[in-house]
């Protein structure tokens, strides 16, 4: 009995340890050489694998620069101008022209309560199967369809849902990454400076007259805000007011003159008028 | 048993996942795409393969003589990782392309449970060492034919309406219920039809 027990032992022992002794050999044998600073540079990338630098993940663009197959040092966005300096110390290259940090916003408040609506939708709960359907549900084709697609598609759930059935992007947990511009289908998604202060919330290029009819906050393209801030960077084309946001001059006034109040602060959540 | 009807009873009739409900964690976890699900299976299908030939070689060459035949659990688990360690350095050192495809989803099969099986039931069938690899190889086909109609299922289910508790997961589960009882239409009456 005794033998048996110990005979099991040593075998299933030996077995072990000749395993074990074997995969030692073998990763001396095997190793396989590795540039040392793909590790560092995983480790100063922000690692939210996002793939806004075009790259699988954080792992392949590190892998990418050190490999020197990748050049351009500033792909990515969600790390900013750091993460930048970092990976060119590291590269030993100087560090290349910092581009400002930007964030994406929804231009478009036109939700339930403010929005006339076509038809009603019941289909498949997202904003390109939506918008394959006479461009939308709302009569305002220009903006958010509010099915949430983009949601969907944001690596850091930085967009939400509104109480009137709209998004809105947080900008404070927004990290640039462009999928939210990518799948949607209205093109009401737009870059913007983060330290902007105003947003003109309308994407619509209708004329006047025919935004008053369907939408409460629409854009009607009346240059009050370009006449109240003259040097706020207004600049109204195509009946649809955009910022320059070069221009440093105050935009509140313009924002508070705004008869169809479309031009609101961007704040990191939307407020009830 | 003809190699055929190996072929046919571990790919159809006792198929691992929908028949046998073995390796249902990477069946659930990487059917999310259809990619990841072709890269599992191959991955599935070589491992077991594998598994079950070098399984065989341990417990006739090693555990019969010596009369321990009662501990091939543990052995087997033993040589499976070992062995799944060894492949994954041997092809990280002469096929990177191979590694980068298979990489992530090899140590994920180390310890399945579906490889476990293989092996165990090689040896309960008493096959001998090319029936254990055909087995294996079967078994390993099967997995990625379940796994790959799963993907595909749930990439429509994506963006389907799907009422809010059953999101994710939860659906999956039910349509994988749905395929395994489809799968019952595959009983051993259909091989003796097939090859007499």
């Amino acid at each position: 009995m005794l033998v048996q027990v110990i005979s099991a032992v040593i075998s299933v022992a030996g077995l072990g340890l000749l395993m074990g002794v074997g995969l030692a050999v073998a990763s001396k044998f095997l190793a396989v050489q590795k540039d040392e600073r793909i590790a560092v540079l995983e480790v100063e990338l922000p690692g939210l694998n996002c793939g806004a630098c075009g790259y699988a993940g954080c792992a392949s663009y590190a892998e990418a620069i050190a490999g020197k197959e990748e050049e351009n040092l500033t792909l990515c966005t969600p790390g900013g101008p750091d993460v930048v300096l970092k990976i060119s110390e590291i590269m030993g290259v100087e560090a290349a022209a910092i581009a400002e940090k930007r964030v994406i916003q929804v231009h478009c408040t036109g939700g339930r309560d403010k929005a006339e609506y076509e038809f009603t939708y019941s289909g498949i709960r997202d904003c390109n199967a939506l918008y394959a359907l006479y461009g939308g549900d709302k009569k305002c084709k220009h903006g958010c369809l509010g099915l949430g697609s983009c949601i969907r598609v944001c690596p850091v759930n930085a967009i939400s849902c509104t109480e009137n059935g709209l998004v809105w992007v947080n900008k404070e947990l927004c990290i640039a990454c462009g999928k939210c511009i990518e799948v949607c289908p209205t093109g009401v998604m737009r870059w913007l400076p983060f330290n902007s202060d105003y947003l003109v919330a309308c994407n619509s290029t209708d004329k006047g007259g025919v935004v008053r009819r369907i939408c409460k906050v629409g854009c009607t393209g009346c240059k009050i805000c370009e006449k109240k801030s003259p040097d706020g960077g207004y600049k109204v084309e195509n009946f649809l007011s955009r910022i320059d946001y070069q221009a440093e001059g105050e935009r509140e006034s313009g924002a508070v003159a705004c008869p169809t109040k479309c031009i609101r602060r961007n704040d990191t959540e939307i407020k009830k008028r | 048993m003809t190699y055929i009807a190996i072929i046919i009873t571990f790919v159809l009739i006792e198929n691992f996942i929908l028949t046998q409900f073995l390796g249902l964690c990477p069946f659930i976890g990487v059917s999310r795409n259809i990619d990841s699900a072709v890269g599992m299976g191959f991955a599935v299908i070589f491992v077991m393969s594998m598994a079950s030939l070098t399984t065989w070689a341990v417990y006739n060459l090693i555990l019969l003589p010596l009369g321990i035949a009662y501990l091939q659990t543990i052995t087997f688990i033993l040589v499976i990782a070992t062995l799944v360690q060894f492949v994954e350095m041997i092809i990280q050192k002469t096929s990177p392309p191979l590694y980068k495809a298979l990489g992530i989803y090899l140590p994920l099969i180390t310890t399945n449970c579906a490889v476990m099986g293989i092996a165990l039931i090689a040896v309960r069938k008493e096959f001998n060492a090319f029936e254990s690899f055909v087995a294996g190889f079967a078994a390993g086909v099967g997995f990625l034919l379940a796994i790959l109609v799963m993907a595909s299922l749930r990439e429509k289910l994506d963006s389907e309406w799907v009422p809010k508790p059953f999101k994710g997961i939860p659906i999956a589960f039910v349509t994988a219920g749905l395929m395994a009882l489809a799968f019952m239409a595959f009983d051993k009456a259909l091989l003796k039809n097939l090859i007499g």
